[in-house]
């Protein structure tokens, strides 16, 4: 096939033919989802996970992170364990007792010395959690056990005690926040990680990891973290995944038009009322989609215009539709006027 | 034949517990978690401590005849509860009792039933058989035969076809065939057309069918005599070859006997009544049923009324169809009229005869003149059709299989065998393997031995002829045993290179018959409101272009297409538009121009667009919005 001949024909429909192309194999896929190996029981794939995607919701259903490791560590099982080990976050309630005592208005952190051990957590990684949660109260570290002393005591003490223990039981001890689990997983050779929960940002820094080898299911936090054509990327890999798993055959350009259409204003939007179609230029085309009367009083307000552009407003004015050969006009150049009986008429 | 009973049932409980060996104690406020709750027809009576021990008592007292043997007793083990029946509406089917691995119908019990010594109502008495309801049921484990009892039956089946239901009953050879295919049997069944009732000729059903010739099936079961359901039969005997015949049985479709259907195959009436009713209105005016005369208001002309009789009701056997009236009636008005200076001048009449519905036809079978319950005179019309088997009219045989006519073949045309027999319907082989309707063969191998052997066969589902009963029929007969014979192309006379398998199947025609369901429309009416086609067969109307296929006309770019659809074939309309202000304008026929209501001006144009949008646009002015048309030349 050439270049020419592969191209499509001026004014054709490429939206519609891509969403009839993805749509029309979605109504084929199966329920039956697919499992990645050891983390998380259930990643969603298939019909639900396309509608995450074309939604552009904030977060999945089960993000996903998968991690490679620096060349030379590549291909150890111990150093990938290792940072694995590292990641996988371990908050203060599951290594420590927290216990208030109101009378003296103090917070008593008590090591659970079994759970402590099995999770690679020493009293003083504690004690620097403690110090980063709650800032510059006194603290007291005895043996075992870490107490907190509020700085003013004559401030609503009560209040401000459970203040700080709430934030204690979300105060990160050890690894990456919001990552769940990490496993280790061996592909030809190379170890790499793979992790539930998300959290690119911080996985970057860490020791060990290829940055440039981190690869999330999190669209949007793909386009805050290497912004949105990375994102765009993502969209494309994460729908071209989906519909080859289920074993559909989609061209991979019209999911680069959806991709594109997601991300032109340089932000990612999803698709329907609150994204691409709630833009539409014309009310009429708006209000034919979803929430008309919503459309229509705002147009009446307003005293909006519509300029008839759109495919859906010309058929309900009945009008010729912009598109195909519809928007194919056939002109007449004026013959200038003659100068001189000799000019020649042109062509 | 035994039989499923549903009670009549005992208004006094007949088994409420009084026995000292079944005492139930009253119900205390608070009570054992482990007591059994014992309700009689639903009300709580009381509690005992063991509601396993209650139940195999009270079964064992019925079963010697102490208690009524309409009661049926069922524990509930999960939620600890005893219920004990006696009333009415419960269905309840017999069966043989089995105790500790034995049946109580033993070989001596069986000898003195056989001599009749023993009937049916002694079985139960003595506790041989007894009935048992949908709860019972669930404490009971049945088995199907006497040799499959193990030591945990509590029953056992009188006859193992009667699992299945009275539809399904009626199916030869169910157990051959796959269950989907016995559920969609039973539904067509329901749809086969036959002598529903052998009065049809006095009846006056809104609309029904009969089949000329009805035969009694080949091979059918034992309900099917007892129901005797052959003075009642829907369906013939088809001689069936299983070939593929130029595609034109492909998917689901057959190739029928045009000769045989000439000589009655599958020939049925449809038989639909018409009535109207001559309504008294408030005011005391009534309606008339006579010949309108051609000064009332809607005649429709001299022709529509030609079979009409003096009396304004058509003769009996008058050939009508289109949109022939055979009732003439004329209505008072709708509004009173002005009385004029000279008297009440002759009140103007309305048309409101009944007319056939459009495109149907028939001749009129009976006429009846009566009262109805209003006290009106009411008349009913019986319309008969006959409906002779065209392309596209279904059929379908005892098994599942349903097919459609796709081409009708003269007899000489039809492959034959060398005795000169030619199938009536040839079935495609592609419609076996996949749906597994082995009755269906087994069924085609009994109706030729059927046919051969000069005797009804037997199709009953566990206990029926076998394939080897029919094989050793046939072959004895000079038949192959398979069912297969030699066939000759009937176009060219050449012998077919397979033996095809042929043999009489039962066929039920369907009531879905083309004649009811054909539709086409280029032009036709349209709605009121919307100036768009009206909607459905009845009413002649067009059929949707939807939102999907816009998408792909729209897809493929087909604007011209899209906009012929959309508008010119749909609700087209011209409108004067203002060029100044943007409002819908009008014709002024006085002045002869045209004028803006809004601005006065005359500067108006004539703007193309779609009905429902004028509409829209006067649904939002109707909201005190102005939404102008701003007019540009086209660019």
């Amino acid at each position: 096939m050439t270049k020419s001949s592969s191209k499509i024909n001026p004014y054709s429909a490429v939206g519609i033919l891509a969403a009839q192309s993805l749509g029309e194999p979605g109504t084929q896929m199966t329920m039956r989802t697919f499992h990645y190996a050891g983390v998380a029981e259930h990643v969603p794939t298939g019909l639900p996970r396309l509608i995450e995607i074309v939604d552009a919701k904030k977060v999945p259903k089960k993000p996903i992170v998968e991690i490679k490791l620096k060349k030379k560590h590549s291909t150890k099982e111990k150093d990938a364990a290792k940072l694995a080990s590292e990641m996988e976050s371990v908050l203060l309630p599951e290594t420590a007792i927290i216990q208030e005592n109101l009378a003296k208005g103090k917070i008593m952190i008590k090591l659970r010395k079994e759970e402590a051990k099995l999770l690679g957590v020493k009293m003083d990684m504690v004690k620097e959690s403690v110090k980063k949660t709650i800032g510059a109260n006194k603290l007291e570290a005895r043996g075992d056990t870490l107490s907190i002393k509020l700085k003013a005591e004559k401030e609503k003490p009560l209040k401000d005690l459970r203040k700080i223990t709430t934030k204690l039981q979300k105060a990160l001890v050890k690894g990456v926040s919001g990552i769940k689990r990490a496993v280790v997983i061996k592909n030809k050779g190379e170890y790499f990680i793979r992790a539930s929960g998300s959290n690119i940002k911080d996985i970057i820094k860490m020791e060990n990891v290829e940055p440039s080898q981190v690869y999330t299911n999190n669209i949007i936090e793909i386009e805050k973290t290497f912004g949105i054509e990375a994102a765009r990327n993502a969209i494309v890999r994460e729908m071209h995944n989906v519909m080859e798993l289920q074993g559909l055959a989609v061209d991979i350009r019209h999911i680069l038009l959806l991709a594109d259409a997601m991300t032109a204003d340089g932000k990612v939007k999803p698709i329907g009322r609150h994204g691409l179609s709630g833009e539409k230029a014309g009310v009429m085309g708006r209000a034919a989609f979803e929430e008309t009367i919503k459309h229509l009083v705002h147009a009446s307000i307003t005293a909006e215009d519509d300029h008839l552009t759109g495919v859906t407003e010309n058929i309900i004015v009945g009008q010729t539709i912009p598109i195909g050969t519809g928007r194919i006009k056939l002109g007449m150049k004026a013959a200038k006027p003659k100068k001189k009986a000799k000019s020649k008429p042109k062509k | 034949m035994e039989r499923v009973i549903i009670m009549a049932g005992k208004m006094k409980s007949p088994a409420k517990p009084k026995a000292s060996s079944t005492k139930v104690q009253k119900a205390k406020k608070t009570e054992k978690k482990s007591n059994t709750a014992v309700y009689l027809n639903g009300n709580l009576m009381g509690f005992h401590p063991d509601g396993s021990s209650i139940a195999a008592r009270m079964r064992e007292k019925r079963r010697t005849n102490e208690l009524n043997y309409e009661t049926n007793i069922f524990h509930n083990s999960r939620t600890n509860e005893l219920f004990i029946n006696t009333d009415r509406g419960r269905v309840r089917k017999p069966y043989v009792v089995v105790e500790e691995g034995k049946s109580r119908l033993t070989p001596e019990i069986l000898e003195k039933v056989r001599s009749g010594a023993l009937s049916w109502e002694h079985l139960v008495k003595m506790g041989v058989i007894e009935y048992l309801d949908a709860e019972e049921e669930e404490n009971s484990l049945i088995a199907l035969n006497e040799e499959d009892i193990t030591p945990d039956h509590t029953h056992f089946e009188v006859l193992p076809s009667t699992i299945f239901g009275v539809t399904a009953s009626v199916l030869p050879y169910p157990e051959h065939n796959s269950a989907p295919r016995i559920t969609m049997a039973c539904s067509m069944a329901k749809q086969s057309l036959g002598l529903y009732a052998v009065n049809f000729n006095h009846r006056f059903d809104t609309r029904s069918y009969i089949m000329y010739y009805p035969q009694e099936p080949l091979v059918s079961t034992d309900l099917y005599k007892t129901l005797q359901l052959k003075k009642k039969a829907a369906g013939q005997n088809f001689v069936v070859a299983i070939t593929a015949y130029e595609g034109y049985n492909m998917g689901d479709g057959t190739v029928v006997s045009r000769s045989a259907i000439d000589r009655g195959l599958g020939r049925a009436m449809m038989l639909k009544t018409y009535e109207t009713e001559e309504r008294l209105y408030p005011g005391g005016q009534k309606d008339k049923i006579e010949v309108p005369t051609p000064d009332v208001v809607g005649y429709r002309g001299e022709e529509s009324y030609r079979f009409l009789d003096e009396d304004g009701i058509v003769y009996p056997e008058s050939r009508v169809g289109g949109k022939d009236v055979i009732v003439g009636k004329t209505s008072p008005p709708r509004f009173l009229e002005e009385i004029s200076v000279f008297g009440v001048v002759e009140e103007k009449k309305r048309e409101s005869s009944l007319s056939l519905k459009s495109g149907e036809k028939g001749i009129i079978d009976s006429v009846m003149v009566t009262e109805a319950p209003s006290g009106n005179r009411l008349v009913k019309i019986k319309v008969r059709s006959p409906k002779i088997p065209e392309v596209g009219d279904k059929f379908a045989s005892r098994h599942g299989q349903k097919g459609v006519i796709g081409l009708m073949l003269k007899q000489e045309d039809m492959p034959f065998t060398s005795d000169g027999i030619s199938p009536d319907l040839i079935l495609n082989p592609h419609a076996i393997p996949s749906r597994m309707t082995a009755g269906h063969l087994l069924e085609t191998l009994g109706g030729k031995a059927a046919a051969v052997g000069g005797m009804l066969r037997d199709g009953t589902p566990f206990s029926g002829d076998t394939e080897d009963d029919y094989a050793e029929l046939l072959k004895k007969n000079g038949f192959d045993e398979h069912g297969e014979e030699w066939l000759y192309d009937g176009i060219t006379g050449k012998k077919i290179k397979v033996k095809l398998f042929i043999g009489p199947v039962y066929y039920q025609r369907l009531h879905h018959l083309v004649s009811n369901k054909m539709h086409v429309r280029s032009r036709g009416p349209v709605q009121m409101l919307t100036l768009q086609p009206t909607e459905g067969r009845a009413r002649e109307g067009g059929l949707r272009f939807g939102e999907m296929e816009r998408d792909c006309l729209i897809g493929y770019g087909a604007s011209m297409v899209v906009r012929e659809r959309l508008l010119e074939e749909s609700d087209k309309t011209i409108q004067l538009v203002c060029n100044n202000c943007g409002m819908f304008a009008y014709h002024d026929y006085v002045k002869n121009k045209d004028v803006c209501p809004l601005c006065g001006t005359e500067d108006i144009s004539p703007i193309e667009m779609s009905y429902a949008f004028k509409l829209l646009l006067g649904e939002i002015r109707s909201l005190f919005v102005f939404p102008r048309i701003v007019l540009r030349d086209k660019a």
